[in-house]
This record gives C-alpha cells, structure tokens and sequence, in this order.
C-alpha cells in the first residue's frame, strides 16, 4: 500500500480561505440559528417569551419548562409530561433497529457470499421496498397488524419499522459485503466453519462501519417517524413524535412555548447524541469501498 | 489405484462447458501442478476439489472413496488462496488455529499445533499480530501455516506465489518444495508460471480451454510435448516453432528450412526419423528448444545427430549466464542458446550446432506430434 499523506485537500491562498471560512461560519449560523432559539427560549419563563425578543438570552433562567415538558404537560387528556411517550420510543427505537440491522446482515451476507438462483431478483424487489411511500402501505399494514393481533402495540410498531427498514439494511449491507472478499467465506469453509459461524467470526467482525451506518440511519428514521406511530400507535404506545404533537398543537389553554420548545429538543436530542457519537464512522461507512486503499 | 483421482471431470456453467472431461491420478506423496492460460479452467478445476463447486458429471475420488458430495470441510484437504484469504480479525495465531477451533479441537493442543507449525515457518514472532501488519512474505507463510496445521490428506494451492515480487518468489517457491519433501503430503497446486510447474512438480497436468492437452511427468512434458501448445507454453524462452519441408532419401530422413537469399538449410532429423519419413514432401512445423541450438563448441557430446549450420547472427541478447543468438529460418526468429562467453557478433555469419535428437515435429494442420 502507497503511504500517502493525510492531508490531501487542495492547497489555497490566504484569501481564498478567509472567504471560505467566511461562508461556513455564515452557514453554520444560518443552521444553527433556529436551535438557539429554541435552546434559548425554552430556559425562560413564558412572559418573557411574549414581550418578544427571541434572540435575547435568558433575562430570568429557569429549568420549569423543561421539568413541564418531562412531567406535568398536558399531552392530550393526561397531564404526564412526555416521558412516557420517551419511553414508548425507546421501546420501539431499540428492538426495531436492532431487530432490522440483524435482518439486513443476514440478508446481504446471503445475497453475496450464497447466492442461489434469483438472488438478484430478490435483491430488487427489496431495493423496491426503499422506493415504496409511508402512505401506501397504511391500509394493508393496518389490515396485517389487525390479523396478527399486534395492532395500536408497541411491538406492532417495532414489526413496522423492521419490515420498512429492511429493505434499506439489506441494500447497505449487500453493498459492502459484496466487496467483502469470497475467498474468506471458501477459506472458513475449507476449515469447516459453518454458515452462522462464518457469519459471526468472519464478517460480523469486520462490519462495524456499515453496522454503525445502518444504526444510525434506520435509529434517526425510526425515532423522527410520525406517520406510523400517529396511525399505528395508541394511547399507551404513542411515539415521542406524536406526543410532542399532540403537546404543541393542543387548541385548547395558553400555548406555553417556552414548555413546546422544551419538549422539542427533548423529542431531537437522542438523534442528536447517536450522531454525534459515532458520526465520524458514518461518514466513513458512507464512504468506505469508494476509494480503493 | 491413485490417491487421488479425478474421472471424466465435466464442469458446465449454464450452457458452457468450462471442463471437457478430465481424468488425472495422483499418487500418494506427489505433487500435482495444473498449468495453462488464464481461463482454461485449472481454478475451477481445484476449487472442485475442494468442494467448493459442484461437480457437474464425473468423479472425484481420495483413497478410493467418491467425494462428489461431501463439503469442503469434510474432505480432509487444505487450501492456500492467490489472496491468502487470511482472516482480517483474526491474530496469526487466531488465524491459524481457526480450522482446528472448528473442528473441536481444545485450547492447550490447538496452541501446540500452533506453535509446532509456527516454528517449522519461522512466524513464531508474528503470532499475535494482525494480518495487516504483515508484508506479503509473511502472509503468505501464515497461508501455508493455516493449511499445514491441520495435517490433511491433500493440499491444495490456488496460484500461492503470483503476489510475491520475484525474488520472494523464488524464496518461497523453494521453501514450499522442501515442505513437500519433507511432509510427504499429496499437493495439487494450480500456476500460470511455467517455471514453477517445472520446478516444483512430480506431474504435470497443461489445460487449455477446458481440455488437458497434456499430462505426465516435468521431463515428459517438456522433452516430449504431445502438441504445438504444449511444446509452446512451457519453457522459457520458447520453444522454436519452424515451418519446413520433410525430404527423405532412402534411409536418410531431413527437413529443410526456408532461408533469406540463401538456399535451404538442410537439417538431418535425428529422433523420429523413421516416423518422418511418412511424411516425404509435406510440410511440417520443426520444433526445437533454445538449449539445443548452441555455438559449436557448446553441443551436446552424448547427442547423436548434431547438425553444424552456418547462419546469419540477427540479434545478440547477453544474459549473464547464457547468450541469447537470434537467427532467421523459414521466416521466424529462431533463438540459440550459447554461452555466454561466445563469440557472436550481429551481422556475422556463425556455426550453429542442431542438437536433432532433442527435436520434434508437429503438424502445421491440426498442431499434433508426428514425430
């Protein structure tokens, strides 16, 4: 392998990048601006709020509408707060992520190192899937979930997810076995390693870039999903987005958005944290098998 | 009955044949190489043997027992990948004790397997590295660590040598003839290098488009080849392939070469000439290596029928040990084989010494021996 310098950006004049430093920082203020308000707004109390001001920092700084939105909000009929709905979407976050990135693997592990008869076939009707609208599939998804009995369930959502997730883990994973050597699947054969056992000690082991790509993707689709979770969730397995919908768009009583801002960042902060901590290896995930190295 | 042996071996990809009926036998001990052009199937060949692809009609058969059917793990064989296909996860070590971990074996022996096999490569040092920390030498020796260790029946070795740089492949080239000698085991190793097969082989098996063309001893395929391919493909540099005209006079048999502004050159044929003289008049392709054309002093002693031909000296190539002299006969470059400290000069008319016995004739029509 060449040795090649780490640094292999384009070389530039002062000038050039004083205006690129320039327009990034205009940028990252552009984007980050309405996550300021938000953070800014949900630390005051409410008559602050109303005397305008928006950008201002805090005159008063109070945590109450952060303590509101977790545990006395009015969240349709209750006043709970959001955090049984927080813990709804855990319970459905975790097993349907999990539960998918499992199934993608053992799907493009198939898909590459067995391949059988249509394989290809299959691999296109599941890249299809990805191209399927959340719309579509309400109807017959409601009908199936009423036949298996898991309907307005947190585990009917998790099936949701995993059977829509599927198609997107698959397509992730295929793709990077398929650049996965097959003389390693022949050579664990030879020293008769199983089907699950080359899994498992051969490719399993070296998939933490796509493992944490497929996290990441289908953790962030799941957890932001609205229109499953307001169709297919109930009273006691209603989704964090939903019931952050139903806190905010609540017609009746003072709109308190120093409480909805709150609850917003709340219902934005577990994406924000699964990003932050392994967003480095999902760029590189996204981006390994591109360049040969 | 062979150790192992391969009958009436027919692989089909869909419609396409890729394997035409091949039978080969190896004894117990002997080392098999498979050679020939890229495509002609002596991958696919092994990978059969290893049970890695299905076999479409035909047998194989280790001591006597069909292994058609059995998975690659339980025909007791071991393989060395062009790759090296060594786990990427795994430490040497790891890597090497992965098929006996498989297999059951516990932790204390497999450690002394490990290190027995360690020692005889001289990876000892490396056992609790990464396969990414090692160069290709190493790799390559954990390659073979990984298929010794387990003590099979057969090893089977899939082009081991073409990511070395040469020298290092002369090292390990040699290294793996001592392992053969000293272990006794039966290998089927599959090369496009000619020069390997030579020096490694106990038989050689040459395949071209499907089709074993040849199948014998080094010498055999080398001295005797049975078509123009054979006698083409193997040895370096290349065989001379001339066109001439068979002319028989009573007892004495020769073949005429076709000069420039000369008349012919008549050569004597030596070997085969009663099976020659069949062919009074025809044309025919002469085929005689570079060694046995040689400056006259440089001839073969014991040889009975040396042919001394003046010819016109088109090229010289010094190679340290040998020099390479190019003349022009019957319209192609014909390459001679001196030593390196004669004296030929480009443009000078030199003796050329014919060794005939070492010749052989094929026909230009379907490319077979005929003598």
């Amino acid at each position: 392998m060449a040795v090649s310098s780490p640094d292999t950006a384009v070389r530039t004049g002062r000038v050039t990048r004083a205006l690129i430093y320039a327009l990034l920082i205009v940028f990252a203020v552009y984007y980050l601006l309405p996550f300021y308000v938000m953070v800014v707004n949900s630390f005051k109390p409410l008559d602050e709020i109303r005397g305008g001001a928006m950008l201002a920092l805090p005159k008063l700084f109070t945590v109450e509408p952060w303590l509101t939105a977790w545990n006395s909000a009015q969240i349709g009929v209750s006043p709970t707060g959001l955090s049984p709905y927080f813990i709804n979407s855990i319970l459905m976050v975790v097993p349907a992520v999990a539960l998918s990135t499992v199934f993608g693997a053992i799907n493009g592990y198939v898909l590459t190192k067995w391949r059988f008869p249509g394989h290809d076939i299959v691999f296109g009707m599941m890249l299809l899937a990805c191209f399927i609208p959340f719309q579509i599939v309400l109807i017959p998804m409601a009908r199936i979930l009423g036949l298996v009995g898991l309907a307005g369930s947190t585990p009917g959502l998790v099936m949701v997810h995993v059977v829509y997730g599927i198609g997107f883990t698959t397509l992730f994973f295929r793709n990077y076995y398929e650049a996965f050597p097959t003389e390693l699947v022949k050579a664990a054969q030879i020293d008769g390693a199983s089907f699950w056992q080359i899994f498992f000690r051969i490719l399993l082991p070296s998939s933490g870039p796509i493992i944490v790509v497929t996290v990441i993707w289908q953790f962030t689709n799941v957890w932001n999903d609205f229109l499953f979770g307001a169709s297919f969730g109930d009273f006691d397995s209603m989704p964090m987005t939903v019931a952050l919908n139903n806190l905010v768009s609540s017609s009746t009583g003072v709109k308190e958005y120093n409480v909805h801002f709150a609850g917003a960042i709340m219902a934005a902060l577990p994406t924000l944290v699964v990003y932050i901590v392994s967003g480095r290896y999902f760029v590189r995930g996204l981006m390994a098998g591109a360049v040969k190295g | 009955m062979a150790f192992l042996e391969i009958d009436s071996l027919i692989k089909r990809f869909g419609p396409v044949e890729v394997l035409k009926g091949i039978n080969l036998q190896v004894e117990e001990g002997g080392f098999l190489v498979l050679v020939g052009p890229s495509g002609c199937g002596k991958s696919t060949l092994l990978s059969m043997i290893a049970g890695l692809d299905t076999i479409s009609e035909g047998e194989i058969r280790i001591k006597g027992k069909r292994v058609n059917e059995l998975p690659p793990s339980q025909r007791d064989i071991a393989m060395v990948f062009q790759s090296y296909a060594l786990y990427p996860n795994m430490t040497v070590g790891g890597n090497i004790a992965f098929g006996l971990e498989m297999r059951g074996v516990d932790k204390a022996e497999r450690d002394k397997a490990v290190a027995r096999v360690a020692d005889m490569l001289q990876i000892g040092h490396l056992l609790n590295r990464k396969p990414s920390q090692l160069s290709g030498g190493q790799r390559q020796r954990v390659a073979m660590g990984r298929a010794l260790v387990r003590d099979p029946q057969v090893f089977l070795f899939d082009e081991p040598l073409s990511n070395l740089d040469a020298k290092l492949r002369v090292d390990m080239r040699t290294e793996i003839k001592r392992l053969h000698q000293k272990m006794g085991t039966t290998i089927v190793y599959v090369t496009h290098d000619q020069i390997e097969a030579m020096t490694l082989a106990t038989q050689i098996a040459v395949l071209k488009d499907g089709v074993l063309q040849q199948f014998g001893t080094p010498a055999e395929i080398y001295n005797d080849p049975v078509n123009v391919f054979v006698a083409d493909f193997m040895g370096s540099p290349a065989m001379n392939l001339v066109p001439a005209r068979v002319t028989a006079n009573g007892s004495a048999v020769a073949v005429a070469l076709k000069r420039d502004n000369e008349p012919d050159l008549l050569l004597e044929a030596g070997r085969g000439a009663a099976s020659l003289a069949r062919h009074d008049g025809r044309e025919i392709l002469l085929g005689i290596r570079p060694e046995a054309i040689t400056d006259t002093d440089g001839a073969d002693r014991t040889a009975r029928t040396v042919v001394h031909a003046g010819c016109h000296v088109d090229v010289v190539e010094p190679a340290g040990s040998d020099t390479f002299v190019v003349t022009r006969l019957g319209a192609r470059e014909v390459i001679a084989r001196m030593r390196s400290d004669a004296r030929v000069r480009p443009g000078e008319r030199v003796d050329f010494a014919f060794n005939m016995d070492k010749a052989v004739f094929f026909d230009p029509a379907t490319q077979a021996r005929v003598a």
